[in-house]
């Protein structure tokens, strides 16, 4: 579909891209212009993305936006992009942090600007390409490619450790998404002995069915990719890494958006295509997903370092969004994207807030801190806001994706899913623990440091970029209706999809099949 | 057409002659440039090969069997034509200011490049083994000089006493395994070998025979374990050279052993693929895993070679039109981004010849668009989109999933893996290092920036619209599978 003939997809994917051009031609000490720029293109971007929204159908569960173009026609395989209401938020929730990074690195990035809006805008980029392609080899393009920009980000204007984080985190994510890739030869010949075709269609591919030893092979090797992408337990040990080393905006972007690649695959891959196997393989995904969202949370507690503190508790939310995800539930699933979209807003702006501290400080330990919301009285309340956004305090967007998530696993199906619903609820209570302990010793108590003293509180540029966050942090918390809404019908053909083939399946036992049914 | 006649069919052999014939011109116009004059004897080589590019043009599309089923002029030729052209017209480019700055501007390294050059296209137009063997020495004993053009400098010395120590070896396992086929096959050309393996399951002395020239052809290749030579060849001979010996000896020696292999071997795949298939994997492994402890870039890259190689190979063992025509693709996208690596090698050196990985560190601060260059260049080499490397890579491991080798698809990407670690070591230094020595300023040359335009455009080309190659791959492979026993019924001698 496109808009008044405008493709507009394409436009709002390729619009950072395409604005990055000039920026090579832009003298290189100029850094004013560069950074406006920046902010020019992903503020362009961010409105382009709003036609889509504002242009979405809700009532349709199919991909819309579609746009088809012919691109190696030999092996099958065209540019085909669309969203349903599943992409929709993520690719909102990208263009909506874009011109926050660019903001965000207003002042902190001083060193070769120009290369770094330069890997911001392709970054993006990459990004809208993943959470839009339909077709499943340029799904892979994207995925791949998105590392580079990353990459750079993180080895060239992190701090002291940050090429070794960097490597790190190209290594494991590469070494996932290789698997992904044969994997993903693996189905396109399959759909070619089916139906006579070559297609990477993923709408083509959708129809397939796999035999249930074939689907088990194949979840593990889309698994392998997108856990060391979300990052489950035990593949996490990257990412404290790598967030601790990027600057900001890395971090927001890293949190905000790449993770939510890898939970973004499950839902748009291993669930629809691997049905069965999903199910089946969904007990040890509960147990894998339960164990991040508490181990994730306990070591949460004990970082003396701010940014590795928010780092862990990443494990511990994408855990929850895991959960959900599995859960086959209406409720669960729309939790567990509300919940990514969430996860986005509250744990990028917690990064904000710590890269706003450690610009004045130079400084992210927690020992450093203490008795600052005397000093920085409107810093401090946004804290607190962010802070209990995090943990999941009612009124606030980050209780009605946990709730929902936990409502759904526990009218899941799944035997496992009851006792998984409880463990994890658990995981709201640390999450308490180790965001107020840490907001008391940062805000609260006396002041230790001469030099927090004389800190100075926000400035302009830096609500600018808070308050949007905040603005969408109480609207998810009170109104969640306008989120939950355009998701609905996507997420409820996922679910349907799931129950027409366990009926078919002659795997799942005739129990199972009747618990499910009971539960229903 | 009798036996005893020869039938002569000189245009079949076009771009061959042309060549030769520019070589010999650049030979007798030695004599009379000047020391400082002598760069100009690049014109008659680039014009040479680009009137050989005509030709190949001209003749694109034909198929003509000529000196009594010995030359194959057909689509997969022409392929290679084009490939070896291009190979030639790059390693002239990126040598002229190469060779003069460290003063080893004689005229013949043009001379013989062309050499080379047409003997890499009869390897790959030879249908008769012992012309294949033919090109191969026209191109091995060009290339044994060329490695030992600085006549003073031990290191090339050594690269090309090796080389060529080695080289003789493998041609004589080479001969050795031809010479035993023509006993047991009573035939040394292609048809006739098909012919004799369609009659009943080969001999054993058949069988000792296509693995003396699979060592033959893995050497020339440098597949492990006939690797041996490489790194030390490479890191000796001048830079320009290297860089040709790194993609042109293996293209024209793939060109050959997967003609032969399909063409005339296919009815023993099973008896040959399990060989090739320990030949790839170890290849995979030991070029990668050496590459990384490397610390000298033209050794690094060296050992990089040997794993492509090692890719490569498992076109061959698929053995069927996908395979071989991602086996085509793939070695393409090799050259130029092979090739562009070596330029920006080249031009990022130190004075005395240093080629130290470490003397990369900060150079994207003085060089930033060289840098740039280097790390698409590298980044293609590691496989990521949206580059030649990452769509060569899919295309021959996909082939691989096709056939089944599914697990020779997992070593491989799992070896992609490995690879990325050292050619982002590279861009590690070169983005994030301070720097740790002062870059000379540069000039970079015209003929440098047109080698290095092509070899990027090539590269992303290649990598984000590879259609059109992937068309003329799969079409000019597809023959080699249906070659009947006689040929003169499908090939036409009367053509011209």
């Amino acid at each position: 579909m496109e808009l008044k003939g405008l493709p507009i997809l394409s436009i709002v994917i390729f619009m950072p891209l395409v604005g990055s051009l000039p920026l090579f031609f832009i003298g290189k000490e100029r850094v004013n212009l560069i950074r406006s720029w920046a902010l020019f293109i992903t503020l362009i971007t961010f409105f382009m993305s709003l036609l889509l929204f504002f242009n979405f159908d809700q009532n349709s569960a199919e991909f819309q936006f579609q746009e088809r173009i012919v691109w190696i026609h030999e092996l099958g395989i065209s540019y085909h992009v669309g969203i349903d209401g599943i992409s929709l938020w993520l690719l909102l929730l990208t263009t909506f942090l874009g011109p926050i990074t660019v903001l965000c690195s207003w002042s902190a990035i001083t060193e070769r600007v120009r290369d770094y809006m330069i890997c911001l805008l392709i970054l993006e980029t990459g990004i809208l390409g993943v959470f839009s392609s339909l077709d499943l080899f340029l799904f892979y393009v994207f995925w791949e490619s998105q590392l580079i920009p990353m990459y750079l980000l993180i080895g060239i204007w992190g701090s002291y450790n940050r090429i070794y984080a960097a490597v790190k985190f190209v290594i494991y994510t590469m070494a996932g998404s290789l698997m992904m890739l044969v994997a993903i030869m693996y189905i396109y010949f399959y759909h070619n002995n089916q139906t006579g075709f070559f297609s990477m269609d993923i709408l083509d591919l959708y129809k397939l069915y796999f035999p249930y030893h074939i689907q088990i092979v194949l979840f593990i090797a889309f698994f392998l990719a997108f856990a060391f992408k979300v990052p489950m337990f035990p593949f996490h040990t990257w990412l404290p890494d790598a967030h601790v080393e990027a600057p900001t905006a890395g971090s927001v972007i890293l949190a905000g958006i790449l993770l939510k690649m890898g939970t973004y695959g499950f839902l748009r891959f291993n669930i629809p295509m691997f049905t069965e196997a999903s199910i089946s393989l969904a007990p040890f995904m509960y147990v894998l997903a339960v164990t991040g969202i508490i181990y994730g949370a306990l070591v949460s507690m004990v970082q003396p370092d701010l940014k590795k503190l928010v780092a862990y508790s990443s494990v511990s939310h994408l855990g929850f969004v895991m959960l959900g995800i599995f859960a086959f539930t209406v409720q669960g699933i729309q939790g567990g994207i509300l919940q990514m979209v969430n996860h986005g807003l509250s744990t990028g702006a917690l990064f904000l807030i710590v890269g706003i501290l450690y610009e004045r400080r130079h400084t992210r330990l927690i020992s450093q801190f203490g008795g600052l919301s005397k000093v920085i009285p409107r810093f401090a309340a946004i804290f607190m806001i962010v802070s209990l956004s995090s943990i999941g305090l009612p009124g606030l967007n980050g209780f009605v994706g946990e709730f929902l998530i936990i409502l759904g696993t526990f009218i899941s199906s799944n035997p496992y899913s009851r006792i998984a619903a409880i463990l994890a609820a658990s995981g709201v209570i640390f999450a308490a623990v180790y965001m107020l302990w840490m907001f008391q010793r940062v805000m609260f108590g006396t002041i230790t440091h001469e030099e927090n003293k004389y800190l100075k509180d926000l400035n302009i540029r830096e609500f600018a970029y808070l308050l949007p966050v905040l603005l969408f942090i109480i609207w998810i918390g009170i109104y969640p209706s306008t989120f939950l809404k355009p998701m609905e019908r996507s997420v409820k053909e996922i679910v349907v999809t799931v129950e027409k083939k366990i009926d078919k399946s002659n795997v799942i036992s005739e129990v199972d099949k009747k618990i499910f049914h009971y539960r229903r | 057409m009798s036996p005893q006649t020869i039938d002569v069919n000189l245009l079949s052999l076009a771009p061959e002659l042309v060549v030769i014939l520019f070589g010999f011109i650049i030979m007798l116009m030695d004599p009379f440039f000047p020391y400082d004059k002598k760069r100009y004897l690049s014109y008659p080589a680039l014009i040479g090969c680009c009137i050989a590019a005509v030709f190949t043009f001209v003749l694109h599309g034909k198929r003509i069997i000529s000196f009594n089923d010995m030359i194959a002029l057909d689509g997969y030729s022409t392929f290679f034509d084009y490939l070896f052209i291009l190979i030639a017209i790059l390693s002239i480019l990126i040598a002229c200011d190469y060779i003069e700055q460290e003063r080893i501007m004689y005229g013949e390294y043009f001379s013989l490049i062309l050499f080379a050059t047409s003997g890499m296209m009869l390897m790959a137009k030879g249908i008769n083994l012992l012309l294949i063997f033919l090109g191969l020495e026209v191109l091995s004993l060009s290339t044994y000089v060329l490695a030992g053009i600085m006549k003073r400098d031990l290191k090339s010395n050594e690269a090309a006493l090796k080389y060529f120590l080695l080289g003789a070896f493998s041609s004589a396992f080479l001969l050795y395994g031809i010479a035993l086929i023509y006993g047991t096959a009573g035939s040394i050309d292609i048809p006739g070998i098909l012919k004799y393996l369609k009659g009943g399951f080969p001999s054993g002395v058949f069988l000792i025979g296509v693995a003396l020239m699979i060592v033959g052809f893995g050497f020339k290749v440098a597949a492990v374990p006939f690797h041996m030579w490489t790194p030390d060849a490479y890191e000796g001979a001048p830079t320009s050279v290297t860089a040709f010996m790194s993609v042109g000896p293996k293209a024209a020696g793939f060109a050959a052993f997967l003609r032969i292999f399909i063409s005339a071997l296919l009815p023993i795949v099973s008896e040959w693929s399990g060989i090739l298939w320990v030949i790839a994997i170890l290849t995979m492994f030991v070029g990668n895993l050496a590459a990384l402890v490397q610390e000298n870039i033209k050794r690094m890259l060296a050992y990089s070679s040997i794993a492509h190689a090692g890719y490569i190979i498992i076109g061959i063992i698929v053995a069927d039109e996908l395979g071989g025509s991602a086996l085509l693709f793939y070695l393409l996208s090799y050259t130029l981004m092979n090739i562009g690596a070596f330029t920006v090698a080249i031009l990022l050196r130190k004075e005395d010849e240093g080629y130290e990985i470490m003397d990369y560190a900060g150079a994207s601060v003085k060089h930033p668009l060289l840098s740039l260059l280097m790390a698409v260049f590298l980044l293609s080499l590691a496989g990521f989109p949206p580059t030649a490397g990452f769509m060569g890579k899919f295309y021959i491991f996909s082939a691989a999933v096709k056939k089944g080798y599914i697990g020779l698809a997992l070593i491989g990407v799992i070896n992609s893996a490995i690879s990325v670690y050292y050619y982002l070591r590279v861009v590690v230094l070169m983005y994030m290092v301070e720097p740790r020595r002062e870059f000379r300023p540069l000039k970079v040359g015209i003929f440098t920036s047109i080698a290095l335009i092509i070899s990027i455009w090539g590269t992303i080309q290649l990598g984000v619209y590879p259609s059109g190659v992937i068309d003329f791959a799969r079409s000019v492979v597809g023959p080699l599978f249906h070659l009947p026993s006689n040929l003169g019924s499908l090939f036409s001698t009367k053509a011209f």
